[in-house]
């Protein structure tokens, strides 16, 4: 930083001094040939933010807009009245102390953690082996593969209604079979001990093909000649495994679980058509929670549904802010 | 020895592809289960006796909802496109000041919960008038697309040679013209990309169609499923016909465009 000044300050002279025979001529073209050079660059900047412009327009309007009428109705009392005259008192943090006094709270914020953190787990476990799996060339290998994406494209609406019809307590399949085995009848959805373990069950399937995806796309990246040298040195499947392929593998996991913890904190089809969050608070996760304040009874309480939103976003900031960063790293190395 | 090995894995393959579609095959076993036998104890693993039903109810009570949601993804698809790619062209070919602030917010955009946009459309489509309508619906689909859109055509688009481009200008291109003319034939696949994961989303979104379209006249194919549910939860034959049916765009997507799946949820995730 500091040698650029000095540079330039050596130059100039010495370009000056050299310059002197033929300086009235190019004293008058140089600054004007500069002039052009600036007016083209301005010209070009310009038109790229022609392209740009709708695109920025419309985050302002539909993205930090939306965003700023959250915060502000998380700052005000917002009633039925306030629909019609548009006025709604300004209370400061009470929505924010309310939602935190609240016996909700403390549930949603543990079943939030819980669902995200074994969502995660089972999803990104399952994930890597199989895309290990799938990794060795077999027959049929990429065709099977594919099909493995089928539950990842559906609608979450119609993966929850599948799940919540198998996990039925008297009709359900999961249960027949269960019982078949010997097994008690177990209420999935309707049991404060088993509603939290259903939705994850139907969420950790649903997030399976993009984590066998993403890490598929991972192993492709790590080169051959790695493995072949391993084998020469005649390491075992095992030890190939643990030595190298989750050491190379390290960035893209990093993105994948990032990833998924920021969908994952997102979730909220599967929750609200299994088990809308119930019995009482078992399954109920901020999402949830915001939605069920918001949208889900007879008289709306937006304000301190938005106040839970806001919390909701800070945890996913935090979690995206990770991502960034280990997405630079990984294009940096 | 080798090909028996194999053959072994493509068997344990098959295994678990079967495993992990098993809810998909209940789906349509369901849906062509006789009402009466819906809670039979223990359920038949096969279409015995199979009807349609379901399907026939569908026809007759779906319709609107399936032609609405027809509507939507393809609005959706068509305002993700016209506002993404001319962007990510100036994004990748153009080197705009502040360019990489614009990718910056369009990676956070993705991140905010459904939950809140929610929330904040509603205030706003409240005082547009938009609540209830398609328009309001596409444009709030919309915002689960143009940032993965964005960023899906800057990533192809930075690929294409420099040279095609100073040929353009050379021949007394303007950028819009070598945008239409030249860049977005050649990004062909990209465009596909876009549009198919674009209408997905739009087609199955639940928590804008919840939320913003609460009592219109019409609504999308996930409502009409979400009132099923609500409403006759004896009717599950019905319910999974209409499940059968919501599914029909990505089976559609997963045959006609396998390689692109795949390709989207890469690029999506990790940047080149």
């Amino acid at each position: 930083m500091s040698a650029t000044p000095v540079t330039r300050e050596k130059v100039t002279p010495s370009l000056a001094a050299r310059g002197i025979a033929g300086g009235a001529a190019s004293a008058d073209a140089v600054p004007s040939g500069r002039r052009v050079r600036a007016r083209q660059r301005r010209r070009a900047q310009l038109t790229a933010w022609a392209f740009i412009a709708p695109v920025v327009i419309y985050l302002v309007v539909f993205y930090a807009y939306p965003l700023y009428r959250n915060l502000d109705l998380s700052f005000r009392d917002y009633t039925l009245r306030s629909f019609i005259d548009g006025t709604a008192d300004f209370v400061w943090f009470d929505n924010y102390a309310k939602v935190l006094s609240n016996s909700t709270f403390a549930p949603a914020l543990l079943n939030t953690a819980v669902f995200t953190g074994v969502s995660i787990i089972f999803q990104f476990s399952i994930g890597l082996a199989l895309a290990v799996f799938f990794f060795r060339n077999f027959p049929l290998a990429t065709t099977l593969r594919a099909l493995f994406l089928v539950p990842w494209l559906l609608p979450l609406l119609v993966s929850a209604s599948i799940w919540a019809w198998m996990l039925n307590s008297e009709s359900g399949i999961v249960n027949a079979l269960i019982q078949a085995l010997g097994g008690p009848q177990i209420n999935w959805l309707t049991s404060p001990e088993w509603a939290l373990v259903s939705v994850l069950i139907a969420n950790i399937w649903i997030g399976i093909p993009f984590n066998l995806v993403i890490l598929y796309s991972g192993l492709q990246g790590i080169p051959s000649d790695v493995y072949e040298a391993a084998s020469l040195d005649g390491a075992s499947g095992w030890q190939t495994f643990w030595r190298i392929t989750v050491p190379l593998l390290r960035p893209v996991s990093a993105i994948t679980i990032l990833l998924g913890l920021v969908y994952t904190l997102k979730v909220f089809d599967i929750i609200w058509i299994m088990t809308r969050g119930g019995p009482v608070n078992a399954s109920t996760t901020l999402s949830i929670w915001s939605y069920r304040l918001g949208f889900g009874g007879q008289s709306p309480d937006l304000s301190p549904a938005a106040a839970v939103g806001n919390l909701l976003i800070i945890l996913a900031f935090i979690f995206g802010l990770i991502y960034i960063r280990a997405q630079r790293r990984l294009a940096t190395p | 020895m080798t090909h028996s090995r194999t053959w072994w894995k493509t068997l344990i393959g098959v295994l678990l592809t079967g495993i992990m579609l098993f809810p998909l095959y209940w789906m349509i076993n369901v849906s062509v289960t006789q009402p009466t036998d819906l809670r039979r104890d223990p359920p038949n693993l096969f279409p015995v006796n199979p009807t349609f039903a379901g399907y026939s109810t569908v026809v007759s009570e779906q319709l609107p909802y399936l032609g609405t949601s027809l509507l939507v993804g393809l609005g959706t698809v068509a305002l993700t496109l016209a506002l993404s790619a001319p962007a990510a062209f100036a994004l990748a070919k153009l080197r705009p000041v502040g360019g990489t602030a614009v990718n910056f917010v369009l990676l956070i955009a993705q991140m905010i919960p459904g939950i809140i946009m929610a929330m904040g459309f509603y205030l706003i489509f409240n005082s547009w008038g938009l609540l209830d309508t398609i328009p309001g619906l596409i444009l709030a689909d919309s915002t689960l697309a143009v940032p993965f859109g964005v960023l899906i055509f800057t990533a192809f688009m930075s690929g294409i040679p420099n040279e095609l481009l100073s040929a353009a200008k050379i021949d007394g291109a303007s950028a819009w013209r070598t945008f239409w003319s030249v860049v977005l034939p050649v990004s062909r696949n990209s465009v596909v990309t876009v549009s198919l994961f674009t209408f997905l989303w739009a087609w199955s979104d639940f928590i804008f169609a919840s939320t913003l379209n609460r009592g219109g006249d019409l609504q999308p194919i996930t409502i009409g499923i979400y009132k099923y549910i609500g409403n006759n939860t004896q009717d599950w034959n019905a319910i999974m016909a209409t499940a059968v049916v919501a599914s029909v765009p990505a089976a559609i997507l997963l045959v006609v465009a396998q390689r692109y799946v795949a390709a989207g949820v890469t690029a999506g995730a990790v940047k080149d």
